[in-house]
């Protein structure tokens, strides 16, 4: 099986994609000739040509507002946005349009685009190409929110996503765009939408996480095991709607959680999820859950490591449910 | 690149009172055409001033009427049916003249059981799929580069549909206009702009929107042709419409047209325009009435009789009454399908919200007729 990175599954994605289905095209700043920032629709351009690989003038709110259009009208969009910080130029396409279309026109205008957008920090980016925005978008009704934190996932729900018929936000996890390197089938296959994944199995305390988070929170769960603490980990992969079903089972059965995001605290998605299990599994709960987040500062630039959810905060964490 | 040609000049096939001006080409339009124009244009006269009264009447929440602005609404009457319109909130006339019912109209309106939004949105927010009539959205201008992106779909497809959007000079202002322009430029996209100036965005008169001599003008830095066109005379709303249409078809790409009209009347039932017009800016435009000299070209050539008119208001009329008594005996969606289509099936946590709220003991809506 072949072993690739988070951008050439994403890329794999979108090639077997547009091969099986000539609806399917992509578009966005700089992602034809020259296959994107990240090099994630390299290749795509000489291989489907210019009227599917679409160099868009430099404005969001024309990339998400023509890929609407042309989702209307038969197409499917997969728009690029360069950086999730670069977003909100589209927010009012995004937010009152693309998620709001099916509802709004009593169901005859279903609106498929897939919005695929680099997230999170890491890479030195400073505030303007590190931020995570998942909780604005998970808030908004109409939208789905994916977000892989491998390459195996990468591949298989991008390819659900552009086989769904609703609008989804997929958020790639920059900081490890490279870095995570794994096993991703040659052919094609799907990873469901809405289902988590069980990355450790535990008995002590539940981490969950996902994006860039969900390595951070592996190095946390094997300096646990070290410390002889078993931690369940499970990878969200979809944020909205979300797998309640498996975060309930391995709540209820460790009896703790920390939730792990790089997003600023207040009203992120930790919020939520720990709204959703103390409203479910109260009874279960040994210990209050606790949040590793970034801060609610903007996203500052030379104090990055300090700013992001590290192994050891994680650590710190499950150690302190367990002390409660 | 080479500079497009400014074309400042009002186009017009009509003089203010009906006569065809000397020298101008009148559009072919055949005699049972010219008649359903009429008969559309009466229609969305009727159905405004019916739908103004019960608006007053306290029985309709909101309304939006387009008294005098009626023929910049035949911009698509050139367009096929398989050709895509993307509305502001202001243009009845589209609707009906590409088939949209009085039934559909009104339960829209009231937000019914058979509202074809299922009473998702205001007064006026329609939606058609099977006559390719985009759903409409309150914030201005986000439909033009929707309408945009559409259009370089059909033409990615190999299709020949073109798409039109409509907007107000207000909405010139918007990025939104901007950025859509721009794309329609770069792609050559075969779509058409049509900017129903009408003097005023709510309060704020076109003088204060943009410095530029006329929003067609705009036209020029995005690399496409700006007509300005007299949007009282309908014919030549027709014939503008016509030759940007088949320039579209023929991948020649964008044109917008700047409709050169005047919102007689209120922005909404919500709106006193007292407070911020004079209250004689209105009259001059009350004689270029485009139904009035729609009308009186028609005289001229002899199509219009007064029996004519009065049947067809009539008709309508009495349609109108038809309708509004259908509706009024229907009820208001099932509160189940509050959560219907949100996404193409219910996910676990808007079901767990629906079946919570189907529990509950339903109170009173102060809203409730």
């Amino acid at each position: 099986m072949p072993v690739m990175n988070i951008i050439e599954a994403v890329r794999d994605a979108l090639r077997s994609e547009m091969r099986r289905d000539p609806r399917v095209v992509v578009l966005g700043e700089d992602v034809g000739k020259f296959g994107g920032v990240f090099r994630a629709t390299s290749g795509l351009f000489d291989e489907f040509g210019a009227d599917r690989v679409i160099d868009t003038p430099l404005a969001e709110a024309g990339i998400i507002g023509t890929a609407i259009g042309m989702a209307l009208y038969g197409l499917r969009p997969v728009p690029e946005i360069q950086f999730s910080d670069f977003i909100f130029p589209a927010f009012d396409q995004i937010v009152n349009e693309l998620a709001k279309f099916r509802y709004r026109s009593g169901g005859q205008y279903p609106c498929p685009v897939i919005i695929r957008t680099p997230v999170g920090g890491g890479i030195r980016g400073g505030h303007y190409h590190s931020q995570s925005p998942e909780a604005l978008f998970i808030h908004t009704p109409g939208l789905k929110v994916v977000a892989p934190s491998n390459p195996y996932d990468a591949k298989g729900l991008l390819l659900a996503c552009m086989r769904q018929n609703d609008p989804v936000l997929f958020m790639e996890p920059k900081r490890i765009y490279r870095a995570s390197r794994g096993e991703v089938p040659d052919g094609d296959y799907t990873v469901e939408l809405g289902k988590a994944a069980v990355v450790a199995e535990g008995t002590h305390c539940t981490i969950l996480a996902y994006s860039g988070m969900v390595s951070i929170a592996e190095e946390a769960v094997k300096k646990a095991t070290e410390a002889g603490i078993s931690c369940e980990l499970v990878d969200l992969r979809t944020l909205m709607p979300y797998d309640i079903d498996t975060i309930l089972a391995s709540v209820k059965k460790t009896g703790r959680c920390v939730v792990v995001h790089e997003a600023p605290r207040t009203c992120g998605f930790g919020a939520e999820l720990i709204a959703a299990i103390q409203e479910r599994a109260m009874e279960h709960l040994e210990a209050p859950i606790l949040r590793v987040t970034g801060f609610d500062t903007p996203f500052p630039y030379t104090l990055e490591h300090e700013y992001l959810p590290t192994a050891e905060r994680v650590l710190g964490a499950v150690r302190q449910t367990l002390e409660w | 690149m080479v500079a497009l040609p400014m074309q400042d000049d009002l186009r017009r096939v009509l003089d203010d009172e009906g006569h065809v001006l000397p020298g101008v080409k009148v559009p072919e339009l055949s005699e049972e055409t010219l008649h359903r124009m009429f008969d559309v244009m009466l229609q969305v006269r009727t159905v405004d001033e019916r739908m103004m009264r019960i608006q007053r009447q306290g029985r309709l929440g909101f309304y939006m009427k387009a008294i005098g602005e009626e023929a910049s609404h035949f911009a698509v009457l050139p367009l096929r049916p398989t050709d895509w319109v993307f509305p502001s909130y202001r243009e009845q006339g589209a609707w009906f003249w590409r088939g949209y019912s009085i039934d559909e109209f009104i339960n829209q309106l009231f937000g019914n059981e058979k509202d074809p939004v299922k009473g998702r949105q205001m007064p006026v927010h329609h939606s058609a799929r099977t006559l390719n009539m985009v759903s409409i959205s309150s914030p201005v201008g986000t439909q033009i580069p929707q309408a945009v992106g559409a259009a370089h779909a059909a033409k990615i497809l190999g299709k020949d549909d073109v798409a039109m959007t409509f907007f107000g000079e207000g909405t010139s202002s918007t990025g939104e206009f901007h950025v859509a322009m721009n794309f329609a430029g770069v792609y050559k996209a075969p779509v058409v702009l049509v900017c129903r100036n009408n003097g005023w965005a709510i309060s704020v008169s076109a003088s204060q929107q943009t410095a530029a001599k006329t929003f067609a003008s705009k036209a020029v830095g995005y690399g496409m042709p700006g007509i300005r066109v007299d949007g009282n005379d309908v014919l030549a709303m027709v014939q503008v419409s016509t030759e940007a249409i088949d320039r579209a078809r023929a991948g020649e790409g964008p044109t917008m047209i700047e409709a050169l009209t005047y919102r007689v009347q209120g922005h909404s039932s919500s709106d006193d325009p007292s407070v911020y017009r004079d209250p004689n800016e209105p009259a001059p435009w009350e004689k270029k009435d485009p139904l009035v000299r729609f009308r009186n070209y028609l005289k001229q050539i002899g199509l219009w009789t007064e029996p004519l008119e009065v049947g067809i208001v009539e008709r309508h009329n009495q349609a109108i009454s038809d309708a509004m008594s259908r509706a009024d005996k229907l009820g208001p969606p099932a509160l189940e399908t509050m959560f219907d289509e949100v996404y193409e099936e219910i996910p676990w946590h808007l079901e767990e919200q629906k079946q919570w709220l189907l529990r509950q003991e339903r109170t009173k809506s102060p809203h409730a007729h």
